[in-house]
């Protein structure tokens, strides 16, 4: 790519591309995003290739093969998608390549068995635009993902990349650039949900000799992969979003925190930074202008706490990875002690369409205290798990049965868990809740980075607190006692609790202790360590009281408070349990009621599993 | 730095100067506040959080309460603090229950936990270890020292301090400095035969030309040496003999003066070189 010394040459070079791209016949885009290529989308990839090579519907010839970043819908993956017409193919095989190439590519047929089916109307949708899962989203940040190439910095420009970085740096003065983030009302997506424009005057105002500024893709929320899918899937809006930024600040230098563990984030965004120094968009004179800013990738060791603003910062500086108190702020004393921002990669990527598009169109969306649009992992018990993103202020209700297509055949809705580990459980009362920054929080969990997972009747509250108490255990980093050891203490009580151990007064023990892990404790980690029990404990306390007075889990989950017994006149004696249990508990004759042996069963649960009429029930 | 801030401390008023740590404050004034993460030696750290009081303050536009560890909170104008009320004494208390569950061998914690009223733990001890309570004082000492011989190792529950890959430690000089500031003497370390061990490794002593007693280690020396620009003659005797000479030579000197004698000596502190 040649080094671009001005915007009209970047504009130049825009429509080049673009009018390269108008003349493709067609193009075939195959997700290679972490869900699809786990279901092997890389082979989908070259059998395509291979067949358009062999089937000579090439580059030559106006086609195109591209491999792209997360479409979101990981559940239906591999995804193909054809354009133009939005043809989406779900569960695409290697071997179905000969066909797609041959039908929808080379003719203009399609291949009805690889469309989605929808399960509510029954009828196969023939573009993704009517498929509910991305009918009712509304893409910004993810918006360019799944329609390019991330390792090419020329289908960036070609969709409009840098643009919006041309625009700031001739047309707006910094304090403008500043004053645009404010006025948009943009809140940080990674957790805090901090005013972005608020935090970038804190850092000009503040005194310092260099600033800096960071992007934040630790992502250390189990199951979330909503920065990892922005960071593989198009690296440089986040670029784009951290010159801009840097730009409004005054800063020269700026850092990408990624996780050794997503290889493809640390490759991708590393080549994004070189690609974009070739082409003059990085290092001195940006476009010619005379504004200098580079960016460095760091990589972490995938600790949770190095998402802590304080902990990523001494980890940038080659230090331990831990919290320091936070009664200066890091905007004002952060990296090597210099005035800093940090934002979560989401936030970046936010950045250019705001300087695009425009405040009224940002502030059209969302709510009036969290305008705009958030990005979600879908996970747990919904039929569709997946990457999305939706206007601030929707309903639970319409994420969960809209988007995510509601909950499993006879299962039925217990709770969602927001805000990743930290967050916090949400039962059926509040699916009518507008998911916005404040909404979560007023109803006791929070926005967290964006994990959202559903759990059904099947799931223990205990248990899943437990469980969540358990990540922070471990993921403590240690430094201060009422964390370090507090939590432990929490986790012991709580697996009294799940183990039948527990008296009268665990519950009140577990709050007064909770109380104090969330006052004493050194950084937000431990602040909010106790947030799942006391969330659960809220809207859930019937649950507990059943684990400790009646010995009972409800759910059936905690082994040594279940007993499985099976309604006899729900049996069917369809003798599936009986094959699949694997101690051999369960008796019947065919088509007559079968039984537990209470003695032999170890509550495993795979009777209840494969019941298809739900006879196996927790014994009262 | 110099300029004078009001704060209230237990509803008393103080001029102090703006951004000095409330730790600090109290400890000037007599106020007591536990700590036992602090050395004036390293940088505070807040780690144990025992030294929290409760504040008051206005921020954006309302008042607010919260906990804050003195140890690292600095002064500003306006500030009103609480060292000993209610929130602050349950969190100190359940700070200590907790530290007492995990080291329930320790008599510096059982004594400080008695103090606030903790007889004895409420919560599941841990079994039979050492009474690390992971202050960090030792590993931060070490890196002030400049060895960086010890380090804290893995993060949350299984976090411990510890020697890079648990050998005895290369860069360890044997100055017995961790052993010093560690609040709950649990730096297990033995001298004898002219010989120190700490931290499973054994170090030979220098002994002092003077007296013959061994107070340093080799390494001690060479380090002093290397890093400080000392002569090694400087430690040929232990700080006693020196004290011991240079009271001799001064009291000659005096002796030398009244018959007319000549002008000082080095000053004490650099000790007279041997020989
Ligand atoms: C324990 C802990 C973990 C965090 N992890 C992340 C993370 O993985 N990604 C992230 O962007 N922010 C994380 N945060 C929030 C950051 O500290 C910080 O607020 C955020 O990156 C600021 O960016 P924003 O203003 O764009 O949200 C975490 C905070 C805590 C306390
Ligand atoms: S002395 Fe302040 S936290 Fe330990």
């Amino acid at each position: 790519m040649q080094r671009l010394t001005s915007p009209d040459a970047l504009e130049k070079l825009r429509a080049e591309l673009a009018g390269k791209r108008q003349a493709i016949k067609k193009t075939v885009f195959v997700c290679c995003g972490p869900g699809c290529l786990a279901n092997g989308s890389r082979k989908i990839a070259d059998a395509i290739g291979l067949q358009m090579e062999k089937q000579k519907v090439d580059a030559s010839v106006g086609y195109r093969r591209c491999t792209t970043g997360c479409h979101g819908f990981c559940e239906q993956g591999p995804l193909v998608i054809v354009q133009p017409g939005d043809i989406f193919y779900c569960k695409v095989k290697p071997s179905d390549a000969a066909t797609i190439v041959e039908r929808t590519v080379k003719g203009d047929e399609l291949v009805e068995r690889l469309l989605y089916l929808d399960p509510g109307t029954k009828q196969r949708c023939k573009a993704f635009t009517e498929i509910p899962f991305y009918a009712k989203q509304t893409r910004v940040a993810l918006a360019r993902i799944g329609t390019l190439d991330p390792t090419d910095l020329g289908n960036a420009i070609a969709s409009g990349g840098y643009a919006s970085l041309a625009k700031a740096l001739f047309t707006m003065k910094p304090d403008q650039v500043i004053d645009l983030v404010d006025r948009s009302g943009l809140r940080g997506k990674g957790g805090g949900g901090f005013l972005t424009g608020r935090k970038w005057r804190s850092c000009v105002k503040a005194p310092g000799d260099r600033r800096y500024v960071i992007c934040n893709g630790d992502e250390g929320d189990p199951g979330a992969f909503m920065d990892r899918a922005t960071m593989e899937g198009d690296p440089h809006c986040v670029i784009e979003g951290m010159i801009i930024g840097a730009y409004a600040v005054g800063s020269h230098e700026g850092y990408v925190y990624v996780r050794e563990e997503y290889p493809l984030a640390v490759e991708y965004m590393q080549l994004g930074v070189d690609e974009a120094r070739k082409a003059g968009l990085l290092g001195d004179n940006i476009l010619g202008s005379d504004f200098s800013f580079d960016i460095k990738i760091s990589r972490g060791g995938g600790a949770f706490v190095c998402g802590e603003s304080s902990a990523l910062m001494r980890s940038v500086e080659g230090k331990v990875g831990e919290p320091r108190a936070k009664y200066i702020h890091s905007v004002e004393r952060g990296l090597w002690d210099q005035p800093t921002v940090l934002n979560n990669v989401e936030t970046w990527a936010t950045v250019p369409v705001i300087v695009q598009k425009g405040v009224d169109w940002f502030r059209s969306m969302g709510t009036k205290g969290s305008p705009g649009t958030k990005a979600f992992s879908l996970s747990g018990q919904v039929r569709n798990t997946g990457l999305i993103e939706v206007p601030m202020g929707v309903t639970l209700r319409e994420v969960i049965f809209g988007i995510g297509g509601g909950l499993f055949k006879r299962r039925t809705f217990k709770a969602v868990q927001t805000g990743g580990p930290s967050g916090g459980c949400l039962p059926e009362d509040k699916l009518d809740l507008a998911v916005d920054f404040d909404e979560l929080t007023r109803a006791g969990s929070m926005m967290g980075s964006g994990g959202m997972i559903v759990m059904d009747d099947r799931a223990c509250m205990v248990d899943v607190a437990r469980y969540f108490t358990a990540f922070l255990v471990d993921e403590s980093c240690g430094k201060c006692v009422p964390c370090r050891e507090g939590t432990k203490q929490l986790l012991a009580l709580l697996t009294d609790i799940t183990h039948g151990n527990a008296t009268e007064d665990h519950l009140a023990r577990i709050e007064a202790l909770a109380a104090t892990i969330m006052q004493a404790s050194l950084c937000a980690l431990g602040k909010s360590a106790p947030n799942p029990v006391l969330s659960t404990l809220k809207q859930f306390r019937q649950e507990y009281l059943s684990h400790i007075e009646k010995k009972r889990c409800p759910a059936g989950v905690c082994k040594p408070l279940t007993r499985f017994v099976i309604d006899e006149e729900t049996c069917t004696g369809c003798g599936l349990c009986l094959k699949a249990c694997p101690v051999d508990a369960i008796r019947g004759e065919k088509k007559k009621p079968h039984t537990i042996e209470p003695s032999k069963c170890i509550t495993c649960a795979a009777c209840r599993e494969v019941c298809p009429v739900d006879a196996v029930e927790v014994a009262s | 730095m110099s300029t004078l801030v009001k704060i209230k401390i237990d509803e008393k008023e103080y001029e102090v100067p703006r951004g000095r740590y409330l730790l600090a404050i109290c400890q000037e004034n007599g106020i007591p506040i536990p700590t036992l993460c602090h050395h004036e030696s390293v940088e505070p750290w807040g780690g144990c959080r025992l030294c929290v009081v409760e504040f008051r303050k206005k921020r954006w536009d309302s008042w607010w309460t919260e906990l804050a560890t003195a140890c690292l909170y600095p002064a500003e104008d306006g500030l009103c603090v609480w060292t000993r009320s209610e929130k602050v004494m349950k969190a100190r208390r359940t700070i200590l229950d907790l530290l007492l569950a995990r080291c329930p061998g320790s008599e510096v914690i059982t004594k400080i936990a008695a103090e606030h009223g903790v007889y004895q733990t409420s919560f599941a001890k841990r079994e039979g270890e050492d009474n690390c309570i992971l202050c960090g004082l030792c590993t931060r000492v070490c890196d002030r020292v400049g060895a960086r011989a010890i380090a804290t190792a893995l993060r949350g529950a299984l976090k411990e301090v510890s020697t890079p890959f648990g050998e005895p430690p290369p860069d360890c000089l044997g100055c017995l400095s961790c052993a010093h500031v560690c609040p709950t003497h649990t730096i297990g370390h033995t001298e004898a035969d002219g010989k120190r061990t700490v931290w499973g490794r054994t170090f030979e002593l220098v002994r002092c030309s003077g007296c013959g007693a061994a107070s340093v280690t080799r390494e001690q020396v060479e380090y002093a040496v290397r890093t400080k620009n000392l002569s090694p003659e400087y430690f040929v005797k232990c700080d006693a003999c020196k004290r011991r000479e240079s009271a001799a030579t001064f009291a000659g000197l005096l002796f030398d003066e009244r018959k007319g004698g000549e002008g000082p000596v080095g000053p004490t502190g650099s000790g007279p070189s041997h020989e």
